[in-house]
């Protein structure tokens, strides 16, 4: 294997698994608020968070690098901060893998807050627990195999990701070349044989992470 | 003094109560499904907050809107038990009985050797919920209530969810809880027999509003309740067992006579509650020998009102001592036998519900 590939294989893992914690992070809250408002707004961020799901990731990648862009307001604010701009850049990969990435995690958390339901969130405040701490002490618990889901959703789908990153990371060798444009470049370059080895490797990945996920479900149910 | 003033609107229910119960004993609030009682004990909870509402508790204001008082609910020293099991499932018995002690102050755990011991739930302790059976879970849901050392403990038809063998495993334990708790229970309730076994005071709600709150065996004995109390009406009194006799049968005595019923093993002297429903109380002119019925007591009609069933009226009776009785006959009797009120009669009981 060549080392252009090892690199895109390094710079893939730590991309999926930085944007996995950070969509952790970012989609717990979002996917709680759905859970439980009643709020006008629900339908509204529901479909955002949901629109990914549907645009080709060219789109999405066009709006964020207008957005981050050197004229972009995202960019305007970075560079007033002194970071620069995003696009082109690790970071920029990262933003734009947490948007593109978002519906695979706050769904499946969305779904198991929802299947959790009210009531024992009652009990444990009649139990003189605080909201906070019902959260953290029963919500989470009960909706762990959502999580687990959410977790192997966003990591497998931003490993997978290709026309947001060509748009917004270009295909920077070691800073933003990362796996699917790898193989891109290869077959462009008349390489099959490395083609093979990244595209094969893909193909079990994926299928691995599948069965884990199916497998689970299958086992224990959806939410459970 | 328990004072709970609740206005609570919403587009296609409104619950309007003005109450004032006893800080002792068990208070039923008891009326059909959508009456509002569920809705009444979540306002208590704190679980809905009434727009309008004043919850006084041992002294202690929980909410009073007029000053901007709401205590929400996990500040509350309450207990509170569901209709169905709502134990933690990823929690052993343990876990969740610890779940309540801990957070309510109680890490020495006192009371809970005398909890567990009382539902009996001791060799559940290291079990799953998921393992018991659904009467067990309800028990280790009041035993976990109870260990937060509550100052009101709520209950929202705790039995409802059990079938009829569950829910009489069940029922001694919470007899033995009137006994032996010294704080005040609210507990919802559909089931007239539930109700008459285990209340002292009893709320009666209809479309969110109180049409009857008072002691629970004067105000079973009213004849002046909506019609749609009457189909089920009976009154609940308590006896003493004064003999079993040689032939099968036990005598238990109240101060207003005394009554046959079947052999019972429970020790003389000791205390039973019975129901004599209206539909099993029949009506005599005079004491006549030639009737099988053995029960038989004399009395003064006192009141006669219609019921919902068409061609029937419900008759209160007084008893010589002023224990109160209703009967339920139908018009066409009362006419034929110049049944009115001042009239002396003969009660006959065809049957009498022992409760426990």
């Amino acid at each position: 294997m060549e080392a252009s590939s090892l690199s895109a294989i390094w710079l893939t893992l730590k991309l999926a698994s930085l944007v996995t914690v950070l969509l952790l992070l970012v989609g717990t809250p979002i996917a709680w608020w759905l859970s439980r408002t009643s709020s006008r707004w629900k339908g509204a961020v529901g479909a955002v968070v949901a629109l990914p799901l549907v645009l080709p990731p060219t789109v999405i990648g066009f709006y964020l690098l207008l957005f981050m862009g050197p004229h972009g307001p995202v960019g305007k604010i970075t560079q007033a901060l002194g970071w620069g701009v995003l696009p082109f850049s690790f970071t920029g990969l990262v933003v734009a893998s947490v948007f593109y990435s978002l519906p695979f995690v706050v769904q499946p958390i969305q779904n198991a807050f929802e299947a959790v339901g009210e009531r024992p969130l009652e009990v444990a405040a009649s139990l003189r627990a605080s909201p906070w701490d019902a959260f953290f002490s029963i919500a989470l618990p009960l909706a762990r195999p959502g999580f687990v889901t959410a977790a192997i959703l966003g990591f497998a789908h931003t490993v997978g990701e290709f026309g947001v990153v060509l748009m917004i990371g270009g295909n920077i060798p070691g800073k933003t070349q990362v796996l699917s444009v790898q193989i891109y470049d290869y077959v462009e370059a008349m390489e099959y044989g490395q083609a093979h080895i990244l595209a094969a490797g893909m193909v079990i990945f994926s299928f691995l992470v599948l069965l884990a996920l199916y497998g689970r479900r299958a086992y224990k149910g959806w939410s459970r | 003094m328990i004072e709970a003033t609740f206005q609570l609107l919403y587009p296609d229910f409104n619950l309007d109560v003005d109450l004032r119960l006893p800080e002792k004993g068990v208070t039923a609030l008891f009326g059909r499904s959508g009456s509002g009682k569920t809705t009444l004990l979540r306002c208590v909870a704190g679980l809905n907050r009434a727009a309008k509402g004043r919850l006084v508790v041992a002294g202690e204001i929980w909410q009073d809107e007029a000053q901007g008082i709401f205590l929400p609910t996990h500040k509350r020293p309450l207990g509170l038990v569901f209709q169905e099991a709502s134990l933690f499932p990823h929690l052993s018995v343990r876990k969740n009985l610890e779940y309540g002690m801990k957070r309510s102050g109680n890490k020495a755990g006192e009371g809970f050797d005398a909890s567990i011991t009382l539902l009996g739930i001791r060799p559940l302790l290291d079990r799953a919920p998921e393992s018991l059976s659904g009467g067990e879970r309800q028990r280790v849901a009041i035993a976990r209530a109870l260990l937060t050392r509550p100052r009101l403990l709520l209950m929202d038809e705790p039995l409802a969810a059990l079938d009829l063998k569950r829910k009489l495993e069940i029922l001694p334990y919470l007899e033995k809880l009137r006994e032996e708790l010294d704080i005040p229970v609210l507990y919802v309730s559909h089931a007239p027999d539930e109700v008459a076994r285990l209340a002292d005071h009893l709320v009666l709600l209809e479309n969110g509003q109180v049409v009857a709150s008072g002691p629970l065996m004067a105000t079973l004995a009213r004849a002046d309740l909506p019609p749609a109390f009457a189909d089920d009406a009976g009154i609940v009194l308590e006896a003493r067992v004064a003999a079993h006799e040689t032939d099968g049968l036990t005598r238990l005595e109240f101060p207003g006579g005394h009554l046959y019923v079947s052999r019972r093993d429970k020790p003389l002297g000791s205390r039973l509650r019975c129901r004599i429903h209206a539909s099993d109380v029949s009506l005599a002119r005079s004491a006549h020998g030639d009737s099988s019925i053995l029960n038989t007591l004399p009395a003064t009609v006192q009141t006669i009102v219609a019921t919902e069933t068409p061609g029937h009226v419900l008759a209160q009776l007084a008893l010589p001592d002023g224990t109160l009785l209703l009967a339920r006959i139908t018009e066409r009797s009362r006419v034929a036998l110049g049944i009115a009120p001042g009239l002396a009669v003969v009660a006959q009981v065809k049957s009498v519900a022992l409760l426990a």
